[in-house]
């Protein structure tokens, strides 16, 4: 029996086309093993669900510049939810203005990285909340 | 209702979760593959493969499409590479695969090769099983960017289509062995570009090297017997040749010739045996496959780890060849 891999989709919900950030991340999660989906750019909150579903990913990340995230998260989470994924974990990145993190942490996103957070925090989180799912 | 029921009634949620457990070799997906084996046997898999930038995602996107007008279910199986430093992967198809969600007769599914070399994951026939029996009537196999030997997937698939573009070698890499040898049909891609012309004539000149009846066939118009060609095809049977399509995956000229060739290429296997001939090939290196890794376990099994450490040591040290080690452990085994 092979080992379980960490499953990642990096996803760029609506319509910012900078997907630097990204593709950085996809990197680094790539380098600690783990086998990361890239979705491309301009993804509405259904293809990441879906995509979500067909690839039974453990965590999704949601990659978010434009200022959309308070529409576009609750619907990624929503559809989540109503696939039946609702154990997979929801990590964000992008520029979060401080007053909307908790609403998101109350929504249930596990995390939210602005510019700049270490790729190996990102990792152990990662590592961290998938081994608490089991 | 175990997972495998729930994939037949059509369940996609368990039909990705069965795969993650067959691609994990658990012995969850084991019992599933075991369970579902009899529903499968259905699908047409058609191969692509190329080297990397070739297009193969994008004219897999395109041909999903254009199977979908047929009112066909299609699943699509992409293969990218692992990292042979940290296991991990970036699995990137889906990016040219945008035109197809939101579809619910179309399943995607990326997967990493985990260590494998010939261009398709070790899990990739199991997975491919697991679609075929939930219904899917068309699964699309993508490889990794594979150069020159990665050919498993003809022994996977019953359709090889094997992508160039313009611009890539010259006609000594057309008549080398290995990937193009083993293609059904040839796809020029990108052939808006430059060079498109001179890349078909490189094509259709190994063609005619590797096929001397194809060669009279195409130059006098009529299919000759010479008997050589007869000795070693048993008579009446039609052999193939593969023929080379023109195709802009970005737009989609040429598509609907190229799906022609498939569906020609499919009647060409019905019609000659080799639909099931290629079936049987395929069982039979799938059973080789597990006859080695259940000796493999066997032989582990049978010797403790220090005794193993201890003849690596010999062989190490030039005291013993790997054979006559095996030998030996062989002997205490009995």
């Amino acid at each position: 029996m092979t080992e379980h891999k960490i499953r990642v989709l990096v996803a760029k919900p609506g319509l910012d086309g900078h997907d630097r950030g990204a593709k950085v991340v996809a990197r680094a999660l790539r380098d600690a093993g783990m086998e990361v989906i890239y979705t491309g750019l301009r993804q509405t909150p259904e293809m990441i669900a879906e995509a979500a579903l067909q690839e039974d990913v453990d965590v999704v990340g949601l990659s978010i510049l434009s200022g959309a995230h308070m529409a576009l998260v609750p619907r990624v989470l929503d559809l989540l939810k109503a696939n039946g994924q609702g154990q997979v974990r929801v990590f964000i990145g992008g520029i979060i203005p401080d007053e909307d993190t908790p609403k998101l942490k109350e929504m249930g996103v596990s995390a939210i990285y602005g510019p700049g957070a270490p790729t190996e925090k990102i990792i152990a989180d990662i590592h961290a909340t998938v081994t608490d799912a089991g | 209702m175990s997972l495998a029921q729930s994939v037949l009634a059509g369940d996609r949620l368990s039909l990705a979760r069965l795969l993650t457990r067959v691609e994990n070799d658990t012995p969850e997906g084991r019992a599933g593959l075991d369970e579902l084996f009899a529903h499968t046997g259905k699908a047409h898999l058609i191969g692509v493969t190329g080297s990397p930038g070739t297009g193969k995602s994008s004219l897999v996107n395109q041909l999903a499409l254009h199977f979908r007008k047929q009112e066909k279910r299609v699943a699509i199986v992409a293969v990218d590479p692992s990292s042979p430093f940290s296991g991990g992967a970036v699995l990137g198809d889906r990016v040219r695969m945008r035109d197809l969600a939101g579809d619910a007769g179309i399943f995607i599914r990326s997967m990493a090769t985990r260590g494998s070399l010939g261009g398709l994951a070790q899990a990739t026939a199991g997975m491919v099983q697991v679609l075929d029996a939930a219904g899917f009537q068309v699964i699309l196999i993508e490889t990794v960017g594979a150069g020159q030997a990665e050919v498993d997937i003809a022994r996977l698939a019953h359709t090889t289509l094997v992508v160039e573009v313009p611009g890539l070698g010259d006609d000594i890499q057309a008549i080398k062995a290995g990937i193009l040898e083993i293609a059904d049909i040839l796809v020029v891609n990108k052939a808006d570009r430059p060079g498109a012309d001179s890349t078909e004539r490189a094509l259709k000149s190994m063609l005619e090297l590797a096929h001397p009846a194809a060669r009279i066939f195409l130059h006098h118009g009529g299919p000759p017997s010479p008997p050589i060609f007869e000795a070693q095809n048993g008579g009446e049977k039609v052999e193939w040749i593969p023929p080379i399509r023109r195709t802009v995956a970005t737009d989609g000229s040429g598509l609907a010739e190229l799906l022609e060739a498939i569906q020609a290429h499919v009647e060409h296997l019905q019609r000659s045996g080799d639909w099931a001939r290629r079936e049987r090939t395929r069982l039979e290196v799938e059973f080789d496959l597990l006859v080695q890794q259940m000796l493999m376990a066997r032989f582990r099994a049978g010797h403790s780890e220090d005794r193993l450490e201890q003849m690596l040591d010999a062989i190490q040290e030039r005291r013993f060849s790997p054979r006559e080690a095996l030998d030996k452990l062989m002997e205490e085994n009995r």
